[in-house]
Order: structure tokens, then C-alpha cells, then sequence
């Protein structure tokens, strides 16, 4: 009896912990495995500096220029927006070598004011925050520290804020392209897709690719099915709102593999997980499924993020952080940083589908010439990315 | 570590001072505790910064450039800690000089203070339940309960300043006693397992927020992301020491709680109760005692304390709740218990324990760049070796017979 409590008890805080940092799994590694995972997360934040005792981060940089983020709860290796910003300060400080780079992680919301107070006193000639959840702190934070510069990746300020970039991307522009070229490769007429959480910046994926499955079928007389998102019929206009397959998780990747094979099961051949790590189980059920079944990868190319499944991805979604946020690191770094509010989208290539990898061969050109024609289409405003322009099969 | 201790050889204090204080008591244990996770995070750090490594490597040819550089990167890694958990050196010599800069010295101190004051929270509501036998694990979901109450009187309710905060906090308090009743209740009416209910509740308190932050009138309004509405000024918890240090009323709470604690569980009939079932129910059922109402009691009180801790949180210093609120307070709430041995003093200290770890923790990843995991490994090797006594007494030789009687009190564990 008490050893089944206790196993029970260890099972259920482990699981109840997969949201924020895992201090169990943390000890486990660094103890049990000798350290391995504790010595990757110490080398990918490779600013350390020895120095004198007193403040040495601050002797080491007193040339260079400090570029830091405040990670939200999903943590620095979450394979979606933490890791594409930190990869975009990487980008910045292989593109000018007088720009170092660091992070702080956030095991919960209360950690937000702290970490960005934490790199104020670190004198970071920018911070870089991440997520809606940290737009209230950042925003307190500027406004009472008005020569500190800032970016906030996914957020959008109204009215804007002159010492913050804010950095939003329209990825329901991409999105379409991917859902068009995904219900030309399917061959069962059935695709599906899901996300990590119904929250907008996860949605705007799903629907713009949801719209471009319907106007595949309304151009090609087709019904290709599309499954895990519904659109909602009467919403306002920028709302991305409707229902879908969700779970709620964006670190475990068994609930990615229980929903792709639950779209697989209803028929899908083609899978979009819009959820970052998560993907990673889809990724193992689709190859698992064998021949005939494909993904598309999310956020940044998974040919290069998770390229032991490259041979999977049609394409990827991509999204232009990690650009962005390199570009706004080496504006502030050369004095040229300016404020306000920046949206990436097809035409500006804030956001794109990925090169097709190993599937270049495979698509057809007719259907490669459609995407160029479309995205064309997208940005010259001809085509619409609303799902609701076009008939549902 | 050490070769195992026979019994033919004496034992033998590392130190000789230390033979006064080698008759092993709780204090010395667990200070023992400290220093032995210490000493392994240190070799942790040794063994995952490239450029110690690559020296150590070559320690044969440059023995003194290798040490000074090991001992260089723990020393500055410990003295970030310390300066960004308790106090800054340089700030201090700051102030000194010119007599400015207040509140960059003691804003260490303050952030340390702040994130303690829900741990020692729901570490009192949880050390509570675990002396009574009874084992809370909800504390995460009773801790979200009593927020989602503090803010809806927050923002629903339109009090004047000095009234409505004082109400948040009852909200708060009321929140998190609901999500325990309902254990509690479970458990007195059908015997259902705490330990499996409470965990089960977590979850549903989890989705419930989740829920709750996407419609009205929780959502904030304009947004349709999962955020909820900000706590008007009037609710609150003021400042003790000005708005530049975070630090607020919510550490009143929590102090006058570990006494109250301290006085219930020595002085008052119910907490004698309390403590009678939890040390042999039996004897407690027989000596008259409703082992029923006690559980529920008991789930409630801890519930209550957890709400609190969610209250403090947002109504100090937050303001406002989104997805997954609260971090891993509720389950670092255990471990503060069991660290404190349940006794509320205990709990107080060990919170402020945890708390300086995790504040040291950030400053440390900000300015060495080693990674925050390293202060979670330091608080789980403590409680580590808080629980196994018998380890510390054979690394640093203790005398008597007391460590090995030290247990860490999870009475209860198996119903």
C-alpha cells in the first residue's frame, strides 16, 4: 500500500511538473546520467566568464555589447519561440563578434518581473522577452526604465511603445501554403492537425492552413477533408477563433504521439502539429504509421531542428523569429534600434515555407508553380487566407 | 564519499571544534545537509564548464592555473548566488560611499523575502496535514482555487483601498479551503485516498484555469489570448518598504501565520487533536476524537493556507493569472514541509531557504551564465540529505545516536 502511494505520487508530480521546470527530472539527469543533460544546457549558455569575484560578467563585458532574453515557462530548448529567439542573439553575435548573448529561464509567472530586473542591473543593451504572458511585465518594465531596449517576440502593442520592438508574425499567411500543399500530397483525402494550446499565436497556424485545404478543394474540385480545427463561423475580424484538437502541453511529446495517431486513425495522411516539442511525438507516430504518411514541421525548418525526421516533412511553416530577432540584437547594437511594432509576413519573408528537403523530387511542379502563384495571390491581397471564403468539405 | 564506517573504529570529527557539536541534532543535520549539496553542486559546476574541464585536464603541467581557475568558477558562482539572494557587496560598499542606493542593497533581500512568502504558505498548509497524518498533495490546485477567488473579488468587487485587499485575502483563504474540503470530505464520507484526490483535483484546477482565463469575465478584456484581468490598485497587497523593493504585505501574513501555526499546534485543543490523531489515530479515536471531522478539518486548514500562498502571489505581485499559475510552488511546498520537519518555525526557515536558493539561483544564471537547474539540484540534494541522516552522520563523523533517529515525519503516507 504506502509503496503504491508513493510510486503513484511520484508518477502524478512528475506529470503535474512537465509545465514548468523539472526539478525531479533535473536531478535524475544531472545525478543519475552523469551529468549529460546538465552539461548541454551549461555549454549553449557559453558566456561564462571568470573574473574577479565582484561582478565579473560585468568586467568581461564592459566593451561588448550584452544581448539577453528572458525565457517565458516552456524554457530555452522548447524547440519553438524561446529556442528561435535565442537562436536569432546566437545569429546576432556570429554576425558581429563584439555582441555576447545570455538567458534566464521562468519557472512561473512570478519569475517574469525579477528576470527582466535581474538583466536591467546586467546593463543588457537589449532584452529580449517572449510571449503574451510577458507583455505586462515588459511593458511595466519600459516604461519605468526608458532607455532600456527591448523586443517581445509574438506580441503586438496598441498604442506602440518607443523603446520596445514588438515582433508578430502572420503566420496564417504561410500557413495556407502549407495546408494547400498538404492536401495536394494527401492521398487518403484526409489531412489533420493540431495544437499545443487554444491560444491565438497557435490557431493562426491552424486556420490559415485550414483555409488553404478548402481552397485547394475549391480550385481543383477536390474534398480533401481537413480535421482538428474548425474554423468558427462568425468571429471578428483578426480573431482566429474555433474549435479544435488541442493538448494542452507543449512539452509532452506521448500526447503529440496520441493525437496523430487519432487524426491517422480518422484517415489523415498528413500531419501539422502546431505545438513545439510536442511535434516530436507526432513526428514518431506518423513514421511509425510506415509509408504513406507525411508531416509538416512548425516554426523553424525541422529538417534542420529535428532532422532525424526530415525525411517526414514535406515542408515547414516557418516563422522569422529567429531573422527578427537577429536583426533588432544588431540594430541595437549599432545604435540604429528602433521601437514600435513589426509584422512578418509573406511579403517582407517574416514568414515563408521552408525548402522541401527531400521532398523536392516528390511534389509536383504543378503543384510548386501553385504555391509560387499563390503566395503572390496572399500578398497582393487576391487571395484570402479566411477560411470562411471558401467552403468547408 | 567516504569508506563505509566500521564498527571497530571510533569515530573521528573531521574538525576538532566539531567534536562540541557532533552530538548530531536537527540543526546540525540539516546544516550538515546544506553544506554536503553545496559541495556536490560544486563539483557539478566544475564538471560542466568546458573551460574548467579542458584546465583540469592539463592539471599536471599547470596545477595552480587549473585550481585557481576550478575554485575561480565555484567561487563566482556561489558569491553571484549569495550577492543575488541575501546582499551585494558592491552595492553595500555603494551606500557606504555615497550614501545613496538603498534600494539596489537591499532588493536581493527583498526578492528573497517575496518568493519565499508563498512557499512558507502553503509549506505551512502542507506540514499541517503531514503532522496530522494526513497527505495534502493539492496544494498546486487549491493554491490556483484561491487565486481564481482572490481575483474575481478583486476585480468584481469595488471596495476602497484599506478594505478590499483584507477581503482579496479572505477570498483567497476561502478559495483554497473549498478545493481542500472537497478531499477532505471525500475522505471522511467514503474513505476515499487523499493522496489520489487531491492529485486528481490538481489537474481539474489546472484545466478549470485554463478555462476560466479564455471566457468572461476572468478573460482580459480586448485580449483573446489565456491571460486574466489585472488586480485593481485597491486590492492590492501595499508595499512594506516603498515600490521600489516588491516586498509587501503578504510577509506580514505569512509571519503571523507561522506564529498562529506555532500556537495551534502547541496550545490550542484542536490542534492537540491534530496532532494526537496523527501520531496514532487509534489512540486518538478512542481517547473521543471525530477522526472524521479532524480530516476534513485538516484538508480545509492546508487547503486555506495554499489559497493564501496563490493570494499572496498574485495580489503582491503579479496581478494577474495566466496558464500553469503558480510554477512549481505547490510541490516545492512539500518539500519545504519535509525540510522543516513540519513544525512551523521549521517551515518558515527552510522556506526562506528554498527561496534564497532560487533568487541566488537567477542572479547566478545572469551573471555566469550557469544554468538555473543547478539551484533545483542543490534544493532536491538538500532535502536529499536531510532525509537520509544516517548518510551525513557517516561523512562527517557524528557522534551519538540522535541522527539516527532523525526521520523525516510523513506519517500517513500509507493511510
Amino acid at each position: 500500500m504506502a509503496m503504491n502511494d508513493l510510486s503513484q505520487t511520484g508518477l502524478a508530480c512528475r506529470a503535474l511538473r512537465s509545465r514548468g521546470r523539472t526539478k525531479v527530472a533535473a536531478v535524475l539527469a544531472a545525478v543519475a546520467l552523469g551529468t549529460t543533460s546538465f552539461a548541454a544546457s551549461t555549454a549553449s549558455a557559453s558566456t561564462y566568464a571568470v573574473g574577479k569575484r565582484v561582478a565579473p560578467a560585468r568586467v568581461a563585458h564592459a566593451k561588448k555589447f550584452l544581448a539577453c532574453e528572458v525565457t517565458d515557462t516552456g524554457g530555452i530548448n522548447d524547440r519553438s519561440f524561446n529556442a528561435s529567439a535565442y537562436a536569432g542573439l546566437k545569429a546576432a553575435a556570429a554576425a558581429d563578434p563584439g555582441i555576447s548573448y545570455k538567458f534566464l529561464s521562468s519557472s512561473s509567472t512570478s519569475d517574469y518581473q525579477p528576470n527582466i530586473a535581474d538583466f536591467i542591473a546586467e546593463k543588457c543593451g537589449i532584452i529580449i522577452t517572449v510571449g503574451f504572458d510577458m507583455a505586462d511585465a515588459t511593458q511595466a518594465a519600459a516604461k519605468s526604465h526608458p532607455n532600456q531596449r527591448f523586443a517581445i517576440v509574438d506580441y503586438t502593442y496598441t498604442p506602440a511603445i518607443k523603446n520596445v520592438l514588438a515582433l508578430h508574425y502572420d503566420t496564417n499567411e504561410d500557413g495556407f501554403l502549407g495546408g494547400y500543399l498538404a492536401a495536394a500530397m494527401s492521398t487518403s483525402g484526409k489531412v489533420g492537425t493540431f495544437g499545443g494550446q487554444d491560444i491565438p499565436t497557435v490557431t493562426i497556424y491552424m486556420d490559415g492552413w485550414v483555409a488553404g485545404v478548402r481552397y485547394y478543394d475549391k480550385v481543383n474540385h477536390k474534398h480533401v477533408v481537413a480535421l482538428g480545427w474548425t474554423p468558427a463561423k462568425k468571429r471578428a475580424p483578426g480573431s482566429f477563433a474555433g474549435n479544435g484538437l488541442f493538448t494542452n502541453d507543449f512539452t509532452n511529446q506521448n500526447l503529440g504521439k496520441q493525437d496523430a495517431a487519432t487524426l491517422m486513425a480518422q484517415g489523415a495522411d498528413v500531419i501539422f502539429p502546431v505545438a513545439g516539442s510536442v511535434g516530436l511525438g507526432a513526428a514518431a507516430a506518423v513514421k511509425q504509421a510506415g509509408a504513406g504518411h507525411y508531416m509538416e514541421w512548425v516554426d523553424t525548418d525541422g529538417c534542420i531542428s529535428a532532422p532525424q525526421y526530415c525525411s517526414l516533412f514535406i515542408t515547414s511553416v516557418t516563422k522569422g523569429i529567429v531573422p527578427s530577432v537577429e536583426a533588432a540584437t544588431l540594430s541595437a547594437a549599432k545604435g540604429t534600434f528602433h521601437g514600435g511594432n513589426y509584422i512578418g509576413d509573406l511579403a517582407n519573408n517574416g514568414v515563408s515555407l521552408s525548402p522541401f528537403h527531400d521532398f523536392q523530387s516528390k511534389i509536383p511542379a504543378k503543384v510548386q508553380s501553385a504555391l509560387v502563384a499563390l503566395r503572390s495571390g496572399i500578398i497582393s491581397g487576391k487571395i484570402s487566407t479566411d477560411p470562411n471564403s471558401y467552403p468547408a468539405s | 564519499m567516504s569508506e563505509p564506517g566500521s564498527p571497530r573504529r571510533q569515530p573521528r570529527p573531521l574538525i576538532v571544534p566539531f567534536r562540541r557539536l557532533a552530538q548530531a541534532n536537527v540543526a546540525v543535520v540539516t546544516g550538515l545537509s546544506v553544506v554536503s549539496a553545496l559541495v556536490l553542486g560544486a563539483v557539478l559546476i566544475v564538471v560542466t564548464t568546458p573551460s574548467v574541464l579542458h584546465v583540469l585536464g592539463h592539471i599536471g603541467s599547470h596545477p595552480g592555473r587549473a585550481l585557481g581557475l576550478t575554485g575561480a568558477s565555484v567561487g563566482d558562482a556561489y558569491w553571484a548566488m549569495f550577492s543575488g539572494a541575501i546582499v551585494s557587496p558592491s552595492a553595500l560598499g555603494h551606500v557606504l560611499s555615497t550614501g545613496h542606493g538603498w534600494v539596489t542593497l537591499f532588493t536581493p533581500l527583498s526578492e528573497t523575502l517575496v518568493a519565499a512568502t508563498p512557499l512558507v504558505l502553503a509549506g505551512l498548509g502542507v506540514a499541517i496535514g503531514f503532522s496530522t497524518g494526513v497527505f495534502n498533495i493539492g496544494a498546486q490546485g487549491q493554491l490556483i482555487a484561491g487565486a481564481l477567488a482572490a481575483l474575481y473579488v478583486g476585480f468584481e468587487v469595488k471596495l476602497p483601498i484599506g478594505i478590499h485587499a483584507p477581503l482579496v485575502v479572505l477570498a483567497g483563504a476561502a478559495g483554497g479551503a473549498a478545493a481542500g474540503f472537497v478531499p477532505g470530505i471525500l475522505k471522511a464520507r467514503t474513505g476515499a485516498h487523499e493522496v489520489i484526490t487531491t492529485i486528481m483535483f490538481n489537474y481539474v484546477m489546472l484545466n478549470l484555469l485554463d478555462y476560466l482565463l479564455s471566457v468572461s469575465p476572468f478573460q482580459q478584456p480586448g485580449q483573446s489570448n489565456a491571460i486574466s484581468r489585472t488586480m485593481p490598485a485597491t486590492a492590492r497587497l501595499p508595499h512594506l518598504f516603498g515600490s521600489g523593493l516588491r516586498v509587501n504585505a503578504g510577509l506580514l501574513v505569512a509571519l503571523a501565520l507561522v506564529a498562529g501555526a506555532t500556537w495551534f499546534t502547541r496550545r490550542s485543543t484542536l490542534g492537540f487533536s491534530f496532532r494526537v490523531i496523527g501520531l496514532n489515530p487509534n489512540a486518538g479515536k478512542t481517547a473521543g476524537i471525530d477522526a472524521r471531522r479532524v480530516t476534513v478539518l485538516v484538508l480545509t486548514l492546508s487547503g486555506a493556507l495554499a489559497g493564501l500562498a496563490g493570494t499572496a502571489s498574485l495580489a503582491g505581485t503579479d496581478f494577474f493569472l495566466s496558464s500553469g499559475y503558480g510554477g512549481n510552488i505547490g510541490f516545492d511546498a512539500i518539500t519545504v514541509a519535509l525540510l522543516g520537519r513540519n513544525r512551523p518555525t521549521g517551515v518558515l526557515f527552510a522556506g526562506l531557504l528554498f527561496a534564497a536558493l532560487d533568487v541566488g539561483g537567477r542572479n547566478m544564471q545572469a551573471v555566469t551564465g550557469i544554468p538555473l537547474d543547478l539551484a533545483s539540484v542543490s534544493q532536491a540534494l538538500i532535502v536529499m540529505f536531510v532525509a537520509t541522516p544516517v548518510l551525513v552522520r557517516e561523512i562527517f563523523r557524528l557522534r551519538g545516536s540522535a541522527a539516527a533517529s532523525l526521520q523525516l515525519s510523513t506519517g500517513g503516507w500509507g493511510g
